[in-house]
């Protein structure tokens, strides 16, 4: 029952953000970009903290859905819902073709092959400057007004915060029933005791798969969702370091919880975003974030809470 | 011809410096079972170091004592922050504190010396042309690939027959065990870390002198590592030499013919590598499946 408040409350304080963001000083467009973190990591978590996949290399599939979505509007046609639609395929697809290559292995070396992975689509999206605007990104392009027959829903910072907050509606509903299926408890087992899952006669690496790819398909969608917010899409968001700091949000919200990403994504956003506009040497204060949450705060902001919790 | 020739030469260069890091990488995912995603940062330190250094030791003094700095900052770094995450059974936290190292340094890099890229001297001795015809093959090159080949045989000797080398050996299989015979495994393991950092140093070092200095070059360099070693195979040294050099000359001959694809090409040839060879070439079965 708490736990159903505390949703509502949530969903509330996010259904009601472009009123209260500029009352503290924030803005529309940083919201939206926090629930598109909140997305990838949350479907990334369902790799890392529910399957216990180390994926060091997700931005991969987010980048790819980005450019997916960016080029479907450049080249193909001007639709918002169908850019979104391809650039998730797009990324999904990758990630399932690949995921046979990573799948077998465990711990040190999957993490190895999925940070190397990632970074083939990094240098295609460097080098083939004529499509994909190389170095320089991906742009060109705009988000489309969306058509519902007559009626014209125009697409300003507010009204596209607005789709993202659908949009992650939408993907937790999916995730969250995934989690309570069968097949997120067989997950949950292979991460607890893999060995005993293969004695038991459980196809252990198929169901590392299905999270590999599962886990492409919703980053792929908030990659498509980023380039919508920008209108534009660069190689940095095939990077590996955007791939860290989307574990590093997992793991400083809380990596064995539901909605720890969420909180992860908005404390690492707001902190890059704050940091930046503070001084030029942001990215050592990254780093010392990264040092210190792994040093004192392994468990995360939900993690320590909850420990205190039973303590008390 | 000639031009296939310049750019499997240059590949072979490149090689050689995925080589040294891969070699220090794969020492340090041996033994001290970390992913050292810092180790971009410590090539950086090195070969900033050996600029600093050049103004007062010369370049032979700086050739020496930066690596050496770097592996002594890797030491410490080891004994501060690393040390404290072995008994994490989960190798995420390692990751993501060098991760976060490789952050910091980069960018404390860039605030001490600069961001625009700064040229590294090599004494004319060593840098003219070995020949009018191939006039690619600079002494200073065939040098690099000297002292590299001497590296790795040096520290193929240490393992082979020097009792530190010995207990790093026996350490990679079962750290259990070594630790039980009385070797006091967490020396051991800041040893080892250290030397792998001093390589990644000696190969920031030598690089500097072909591509010169910027600060995020370590980037551009450690993840050809990390292929290396997956297409040489997980738990060989000898495989990650290989595997450095083997990327390095796809690279550069591909340059050759369709230059857009010559970094591409390496992480092709990993896929290829892990679809027929999942192990890689020198790989042990069965480890870290």
């Amino acid at each position: 029952m708490n736990r159903a408040i505390g949703i509502a409350a949530m969903w509330l304080a996010l259904a009601a953000l472009p009123w209260w963001m500029p009352l503290i000083g924030g803005y529309t467009t940083l919201g939206s970009k926090v629930l598109i973190y909140a997305i990838a990591t949350m479907g990334l978590n369902l790799l890392l903290g529910f399957t216990g996949g180390l994926s060091f290399g997700q931005a991969a599939y987010f980048g790819l859905g980005a450019y997916g979505a960016g080029m479907t509007l450049k080249y193909l046609a001007p639709s918002t819902p169908l850019a979104i639609l391809i650039g998730t395929l797009v990324g999904g697809l990758a990630a399932t073709v690949l995921g046979p290559l990573v799948m077998r292995r465990r711990g040190i070396y999957f993490a190895m092959i999925t940070i190397a992975l990632g970074q083939l689509f990094y240098f295609v999206a460097v080098r083939w400057n004529q499509v994909t605007g190389g170095e320089d990104g991906l742009a060109g392009f705009s988000r489309q007004n969306i058509h519902f027959g007559s009626t014209v829903i125009t697409l300003d910072p507010t009204n596209f915060y607005f789709l993202v907050l659908i949009c992650f509606t939408v993907a937790v509903a999916i995730m969250w029933a995934i989690l309570q299926s069968p097949l997120g408890h067989t997950w949950v087992a292979i991460r607890e005791n893999r060995r005993r899952m293969e004695f038991l006669g459980i196809r252990v690496e198929r169901y590392v798969w299905a999270s590999f790819a599962i886990a492409g398909f919703i980053s792929a969608f908030a990659g498509t969702l980023n380039a919508l917010l920008f209108n534009f899409t660069s190689p940095q968001d095939l990077h590996w370091i955007l791939s860290g700091n989307f574990v590093i949000m997992i793991v400083l919200g809380g990596m064995r919880s539901f909605f720890g990403p969420l909180l992860g994504a908005v404390i690492f956003v707001v902190a890059q975003d704050y940091l930046s506009s503070l001084t030029g040497n942001w990215m050592t204060f990254i780093g010392m974030i990264f040092v210190f949450i792994v040093l004192v705060f392994p468990t995360g902001v939900l993690g320590f809470f909850r420990r205190r919790l039973e303590v008390a | 011809m000639e031009l296939l020739l310049f750019n499997a030469f240059n590949g072979l260069i490149q090689g050689v410096f995925y080589a040294l890091m891969a070699l220090g990488l794969a020492l340090i995912l041996s033994l001290n079972s970390v992913i050292n995603m810092a180790h971009g940062g410590f090539l950086v330190i090195g070969a900033y170091l050996a600029y600093t250094l050049i103004l007062y030791l010369g370049f032979w003094g700086a050739l020496i004592v930066g690596p050496i700095l770097a592996g002594v900052i890797g030491l410490l770094v080891e004994r501060a922050l690393i040390r404290p995450i072995y008994k994490r059974a989960d190798p995420l936290y390692s990751l993501l504190l060098t991760f976060g190292l490789a952050l910091i340094i980069e960018d404390l890099v860039r605030t001490i010396w600069g961001p625009q890229g700064l040229p590294f001297e090599v004494p004319d001795i060593i840098n003219s042309p070995v020949s009018s015809e191939y006039f690619f093959v600079t002494g200073y090159r065939l040098f690099v690939i000297g002292i590299t080949a001497a590296a790795a045989i040096g520290l193929y000797l240490l393992l082979r027959y020097t009792l530190l080398g010995i207990r790093i050996r026996a350490g990679t299989r079962d750290l259990e065990t070594t630790s039980a015979l009385g070797v006091n495994i967490y020396k051991l393991r800041a040893l080892n870390f250290g030397f792998g950092c001093l390589l990644a140093g000696l190969s920031g070092v030598l690089a500097a002198g072909v591509l010169g200095l910027t600060p995020p070059m370590g980037d551009s360099l450690i993840m050809p590592s990390f292929v290396a070693i997956i297409v040489g195979g997980v738990g060989s040294l000898f495989g990650a030499v290989v595997g450095g050099l083997i990327i390095g000359l796809a690279a550069g001959i591909t340059t050759t013919y369709y230059p857009a694809a010559s970094e591409a090409v390496i992480y092709l040839m990993m896929l290829i590598v892990l679809v027929v060879r999942p192990r890689g070439l020198f790989g042990e079965e069965g480890l870290f499946e």
